[in-house]
């Protein structure tokens, strides 16, 4: 129990981190409608790009700029395979997942994976966030306001304010249009492929960042980090909705209830791993279990009370 | 307005499904005409429309509207001189997103979109009196989601939408097909008050024949894919259902008009 509570700090960090790539899975799949497999691949190319650079002595905010365009790049990619290409969505991404996993390997100089020298204390001070901050504002060698929660915390407000005003736009809601009727969407004069291409660069730039922030935050970008993020982020998304839709209705609310369910995620995760000493190997079934069954409740419940209220057509007739 | 000249369309060519829907229509419409179409299933109504429209492009023939060619324009671009309204209530909006939201989108139609606010603050005011035209208390529900109306709210809701932007052809795919008679009368009796209010040139495509008669100033029939009759002016005012029938059943050489659309 006293392994868990000491690890929850870590927990909540981690999870605000995978909380803005979630947000950037919200944007495909809620807003376009679109399972994007791309995510995997981008996440680690946010990673990847972000420590070499960083590496090189580039500064950090230019880094995760180049993070995040990197990402939009790769977004575009899958964007134009689906438009331009006719490929399906879903294949797509998985096409641009793959090409991404080599281009990662480049990136990294043909490594699996690259560190960010933090015995260099002049190095670590440098970074925005960093576990090592979760332990030295704990000890008290670090002021407060480095602590992950809090950087995180506001870096996730920005990003959710930025995408409130966007999705307000003409251009933001012609989005949310080719999403939710792409029929009416054209005979708005909305050009839904541009809006697909477009929501598919935002989120994987969203993803791209959310990488470049987790591989500070462990100080390694790693070949493999981004496999199986699509179901960490749709994890959040879900368990956002579940628990949170009935009091934030507020498109920014739903954003922020996307980040809470990673962090809830996280919480859960780290629970299970130090309450039940399970092997860690076991996460990605946990994960993918928890993430079916939840996906299956709304169709579940759907066709529990279709039946339901066929049986009571019926008497009625 | 509309000039439609030999266009010809045929779905899955090569395969067991191949079918022609269009053989060769001409369609010429004057500005402020108003034109009602009528014909069995299958007889390739509702693919005029979409030919027009846009949804895809026809194998033959070429299709201008106010003298612009938009043969090969796809849909999106098309929609800045086109306003729709589908027979399917759920596909004219976007049910996720409010009344007016749903307006602001159409306010747009044929504009670039920019990272100016969806909503201006003045618009919203417009639009609740635009509303007040459909008479059925929209007005006071503009952040409702639209996916809480009812397929007649909807149906007129869009009507609405499509002329927001006076669009300089009004396409109707029986629109109101898919509501109940009442909701149907009330629907068609907005789209009188607001074609007649905008002189707007429209196309309707019904399946009622009473419908048909009873609005427009010309009547046109398809069948197999074709014009069959066309008829407007005072011989369209005196236009009776049976005589109609019986146009067709010359025309078509069968009675097959009796099953198919006097039913309806």
């Amino acid at each position: 129990m006293l392994a868990f509570i000491g690890a929850l700090p870590g927990a909540v960090s981690q999870g605000l981190i995978w909380g803005v790539m979630a947000i950037g899975v919200y944007i495909t799949y809620k807003i376009l409608d679109i399972a994007d497999l791309t995510v995997d691949g981008s996440f680690c190319t946010g990673g990847a790009v972000f420590v070499v650079l960083f590496g090189a002595g580039v500064n950090i905010w230019l880094a995760l700029l180049a993070a995040l365009l990197v990402g939009m790049l790769a977004g575009l990619i899958t964007g134009l395979l689906h438009t331009a290409c006719g490929i399906p969505a879903i294949l797509a991404g998985i096409l641009t997942q793959l090409g991404l996993w080599s281009v990662n390997l480049a990136i990294m100089g043909m490594k699996a994976n690259v560190a960010i020298n933090i015995i260099d204390q002049t190095n670590l001070d440098k970074l925005l966030v960093s576990l090592r901050f979760v332990q030295d504002v704990a000890r008290g060698s670090r002021p407060f306001y480095r602590h992950p929660i809090l950087v995180v915390g506001v870096f996730t407000i920005a990003v959710i304010g930025i995408l409130y005003w966007f999705f307000g736009t003409e251009l933001g809601a012609s989005l949310r249009a080719t999403g939710a009727n792409p029929s009416m969407a054209r005979a708005q004069g909305i050009n839904t492929n541009v809006g697909k291409v477009l929501g598919l660069m935002v989120s994987n730039g969203l993803v791209a960042l959310s990488g470049a922030l987790l591989s500070q935050y462990q100080a390694f970008s790693d070949a493999s980090m981004g496999k199986g993020a699509i179901v960490i982020g749709l994890a959040a998304v879900i368990i956002g909705e579940v628990l949170f839709s009935r009091f934030f209705t507020n498109f920014a609310l739903k954003l922020l209830a996307v980040s809470f369910g990673a962090i809830i995620y996280y919480i859960v995760i780290q629970a299970v791993v130090s309450l039940s000493g399970i092997d860690t190997n076991y996460l990605k079934l946990i994960s993918a279990s928890i993430v079916a069954v939840f996906l299956a409740i709304p169709y579940w419940k759907g066709r529990y009370f279709a039946k339901r209220a066929q049986k009571g057509g019926k008497v009625n007739a | 307005m509309l000039d439609v000249k030999g266009i010809h369309k045929t779905f899955n060519p090569g395969t067991v499904n191949e079918k022609t829907a269009l053989r060769g229509v001409d369609l010429h419409m004057e500005e402020g005409q108003f034109v009602t179409v009528i014909g069995g299933n299958g007889a390739g109504k509702s693919t005029l429309l979409n030919a027009v429209a846009g949804v895809w492009t026809v194998d033959r023939g070429t299709i201008s509207i106010g003298g612009v060619d938009v043969t090969h324009l796809p849909e999106y671009r098309r929609a800045r001189y086109i306003g729709r309204v589908f027979q399917d209530p759920m596909l004219g909006t976007a049910a996720t997103m409010q009344i007016d939201e749903n307006m602001a989108l159409a306010m747009r139609r044929g504009q670039r979109r920019t990272l100016r606010p969806g909503i201006g603050r003045s618009e919203r005011e417009e639009y609740r009196e635009m509303l007040k035209i459909l008479d059925l208390g929209l007005e006071d529900r503009l952040t409702s989601k639209v996916g809480l109306l009812s397929g007649g709210q909807r149906q007129a809701l869009t009507l609405l939408m499509a002329t927001l932007q006076k669009p300089k052809l009004l396409l109707l795919d029986e629109h109101t097909a898919a509501l109940d008679p009442r909701t149907a009368v009330k629907v068609l009796d907005a789209t009188e008050r607001i074609v007649g209010r905008d002189h707007l040139t429209t196309l309707m495509i019904t399946h009622n024949m009473k419908d048909a008669i009873a609005h427009g100033d010309r009547l046109i029939m398809m069948y197999d894919g074709q014009i069959v009759i066309d008829v407007s002016g005072e011989e369209k005012k005196k236009l009776t259902v049976h005589q109609l029938l019986e146009l067709f059943g010359k025309v078509s050489g069968s009675d097959e008009a009796d099953d198919t659309l006097l039913l309806s």
